[in-house]
């Protein structure tokens, strides 16, 4: 496999040697580089997200979608980008001024967070923390204050409404997502994300086990939720809370939001590509060898893509086609038949590992 | 090392929107009237203030929620040692298990997982 780490590397190196910066200059140069990375990358992928949802929820409604600025509307994502950027920043008069501004500031955090833990490739992650899993579902929560401290300082009765939802929500389907992490960390042994993807060498982890994939399955359902997106969508149930908990953001401030909710898509199929599929890992069948190199040859990068972009599709189907859920129905789901369930399935998981 | 890539991570989060703020107050535009600064509930005044008293059921699965999370929290430093102790971790965290199995059942004979 090709390794990534070569390049950084040699970056390293060009610094600290070739041009022989000290160790504080070396760092902050390689910092800010990876900096600039983060925020290309978060950029792209959230343009790129958000002209496929148009494109597939046009589509699944026989529709044509964005068409009319640029060939096949493929810079309607850059025109309406402009337009948020010169609109007005803007407070209602009886909001609380200091949460209403710092809730996005968590949002993006947690999205950003989140979004760096993703192993691109081979030695290509930002953060490959020993309790990796652990870091991330405790950042991830941050996004869940986000929302919240939204929807109550608005001031606005439909965003007070909404950001109890949005919460209630939330941390239910957190306990899930969790039990799901565990049990993944039950069969590699370790809560590093580089760890997890190493231990999938011999095969991805939803064929490790006979049951994996069901947590795999309860994994997309509870990521779903926790991402905020339909049918899970009630805190932002536009037909009946006209927008939800960003109802009083304006320009910018609801560019966040939308942002960060594309890249939560895309931060929960990467980990789920990531922790089940295998990430950057290509199939590998056991006692195929001759197979196994041939898939080897096809880089992690692209491995990496194809399994998060089949997840995001998968999800944005099950947008587009279900019918959103009441509030009753939403924590029915999650303490009467995911949690019971995810618990019995680490409880075999812990079994297949102890005794098989 | 990590500790300063985590930094510079949340430092890139708060430069993105720090960023896209302050270009947005330059070049957009400004103005103020008393009706603009009114939410945006259905047309008509509003009244009063929305910090309500909210339904009580939200509270019961913040509460259930802070429960069954101190467990998951639990689970994760002797879900990395399961492979090294084998059935032993099996035994371990069974007790564990099943006390929460029964906290969970009782709250759900009581009815606490019911939105009322």
């Amino acid at each position: 496999m090709y390794d990534f780490s070569i390049v950084t590397r040699w970056i390293d190196s060009l610094l600290r040697h070739t041009l022989n910066l000290g160790d504080f200059w070396s760092i902050l140069i390689e910092c800010i580089l990876v900096g600039i990375c983060i925020l290309t990358a978060y950029a792209l992928i959230a343009i790129v997200l958000i002209f496929m949802e148009r494109k597939v929820c046009a589509y699944f409604q026989c529709r044509l979608g964005p068409m009319r600025v640029g060939p096949w509307g493929i810079f309607q994502v850059f025109a309406d980008v402009l337009k948020m950027l010169i609109k007005e920043i803007f407070a209602v008069d009886k909001a609380d001024k200091m949460l209403y501004y710092i809730a996005p500031f968590l949002v993006i955090i947690a999205s950003v967070g989140t979004f760096s833990f993703l192993p691109w490739n081979k030695g290509a992650v930002v953060l490959d923390f020993n309790v990796g899993v652990f870091l991330l579902t405790a950042i991830s929560s941050i996004g869940i204050l986000g929302v919240f401290l939204a929807g109550w300082g608005s001031n606005n009765k439909y965003s007070v409404v909404s950001a109890m939802r949005g919460a209630v929500q939330m941390i239910s389907y957190e306990m899930s997502l969790c039990l799901c992490l565990i049990s993944a960390v039950v069969l590699t042994g370790t809560m590093q994300i580089g760890g997890i993807v190493e231990a999938q060498h011999g095969a991805w982890l939803i064929f490790q086990t006979p049951v994996t994939w069901l947590a795999f399955l309860v994994f997309l359902v509870a990521g779903n939720a926790e991402a905020n997106r339909g049918p899970f969508d009630l805190a932002e149930a536009e037909s009946e809370l006209t927008a939800g908990y960003h109802t009083e953001y304006s320009g910018m401030g609801f560019g966040f939001y939308y942002l960060a909710e594309y890249l939560n898509l895309f931060v929960i199929s990467g980990i789920a590509a990531t922790v089940f599929l295998g990430g950057w890992m290509p199939l590998h069948v056991a006692g195929l060898d001759g197979f196994n190199a041939v898939m080897d040859f096809i880089p992690g990068i692209i491995w990496f893509f194809v399994k998060t972009f089949a997840i995001v599709w998968i999800l944005m189907w099950i947008r587009w086609t279900f019918p959103r859920l009441r509030i009753d129905q939403i924590l029915k789901l999650e303490w009467k038949y995911l949690m019971p369930l995810m618990l019995v399935i680490l409880t075999l998981t812990t079994v297949w590992v102890a005794l098989v | 090392m990590y500790f300063t890539l985590f930094i510079t991570v949340l430092i890139t989060a708060v430069v993105l929107v720090v960023a896209a703020y302050v270009i947005a107050k330059l070049i957009g535009p400004r103005s103020y009237n008393p009706v603009k600064g009114e939410p945006f509930e259905c047309g008509i005044p509003t009244h009063g203030s929305s910090w309500l008293p909210m339904h009580v059921g939200y509270y019961l699965f913040a509460i259930l929620f802070l429960m069954f999370d101190i467990e998951t929290v639990f689970l994760y430093p002797w879900a990395v040692v399961v492979k090294q102790f084998g059935s032993l971790a099996l035994i371990s965290i069974g007790f564990f298990l099943v006390v929460l199995v029964l906290g969970l059942a009782y709250a759900w004979r009581k009815g606490a997982l019911e939105w009322k």
